[in-house]
């Protein structure tokens, strides 16, 4: 076979059961702590933390369920991409509407 | 074909070595070929986050406009169910991925066993959620349909299942409270769309459980298998953010 030295990037890695029970528990911890900080009256806190709650569990699904963390270096390209391109879009819409007529409806 | 050309592809069937029947023949090996999937398989993903970030944006943009209203209409949702719902999708999730570490280690008893197990939590959650939409249909907050009714929110003591979890809510005036409609409309888009991923990932899921019987995906090929995991935890991940958004962030206002 040709050029066995480069392509060998990753074999195809098995994450095991134990990595998926332990990914599984935060998840269901942050399901707990996002419910628990949400009967507390932060003020303008409570989306941020809420938020930043959903992308800490976001990022675990995507590292560990989706391979991503074992995945070639395009796919994780691909991945870093994907969430770069859906911030541009989401700020460049909301700079759109913020300097228009934000506060005057 | 000329000799030259017949020359090339006797050298080329010499070099073929014998592969898997799942591996086509365009690819070199089946890594090559399970690393092409799963890139095509991201970039569907991709088009689902604009899909999805589409909503995301309305919902962000609507939700400052009326704010007193999307607070109010939120107010309607139930945390339990909320809760219980992300629970069972986290664990079908885990179920999912169990999936494909049974079909990797060629385990078809525990693949068969995992695949149901995320099937029944698919539908459970499907269930819940058929509970949830029917108690709006019931209390006439589905938008555009059924007489709208804003009685809730013109008046918070009416609705005393709400009034006594959400003390604090005021009379809204009534043209703040017909914009409760544009929250419901929103929230019915989206769990709507997430249902109906939801529904395909579960049609998909009855097929794998007839192929895997079959010991399709057990002898090696579990690209099948891995593509669909990464579309079951992308709709999971839609979730884990539509109950933050729609649920969580607006019990106080």
């Amino acid at each position: 076979m040709s050029e066995p030295t480069k392509h060998d990037e990753h074999e195809h890695h098995i994450v095991s059961p134990a990595t998926y029970v332990v990914i599984f528990l935060a998840l269901l911890l942050g399901t707990a702590a996002t419910v628990a900080v949400s009967y507390i009256d932060l003020g303008v806190w409570n989306p941020v933390l809420a938020l930043a709650i959903a992308s800490t569990k976001m990022i675990l699904v995507v590292l560990f369920f989706m391979h991503v963390k074992y995945s070639t270096k395009l796919t994780k390209l691909t991945v870093a991409s994907g969430a770069f391109l859906f911030l541009v879009l989401i700020s460049m819409t909301l700079t759109d509407y913020m300097s228009r007529a934000w506060g005057r409806w | 074909m000329s000799d030259s050309t017949a020359i090339a592809n006797g050298a080329l069937a010499e070099e073929h070595h014998e592969h898997p029947s799942y591996q086509r023949h365009h690819f070199e090996t089946v890594d090559q070929q399970f690393d092409a999937t799963n890139f095509a398989m991201w970039l569907f993903l991709l088009t689902e986050v604009m899909f999805f970030g589409g909503l995301f944006m309305a919902y962000l943009i609507m939700r400052n406009w009326y704010y007193p209203a999307f607070v109010e209409g939120s107010h309607q949702l139930s945390i339990f169910w909320g809760t219980a719902n992300t629970a069972v999708l986290i664990a079908s999730s885990f179920t999912m991925a169990m999936a494909v570490w049974s079909a990797e280690v060629r385990r078809k008893g525990s693949l068969l066993l995992f695949l149901s197990l995320t099937l029944v939590f698919g539908f459970v959650f499907l269930g819940i959620k058929g509970i949830e939409w029917h108690e709006k249909w019931e209390k006439h907050h589905v938008p555009g349909l059924h007489q709208y009714s804003i009685a809730a929110f013109i008046n918070p003591a009416s609705d005393p299942e709400v009034h006594k979890q959400y003390p604090d809510d005021k009379p809204l005036p009534a043209d703040m409270a017909q914009k409760t409609e544009e929250y419901f409309f929103l929230y019915f888009a989206m769990t709507g769309m997430h249902a109906l991923h939801m529904v395909v990932g579960v049609s998909i899921l009855i097929f794998m459980i007839f192929r895997a019987k079959a010991g399709d995906y057990t002898s090696g090929h579990v690209t099948f298998v891995e593509n669909f995991g990464l579309y079951w935890h992308f709709v999971d991940i839609i979730w884990i953010y539509l109950f933050a958004l729609l649920y969580l962030i607006s019990r106080h206002s």
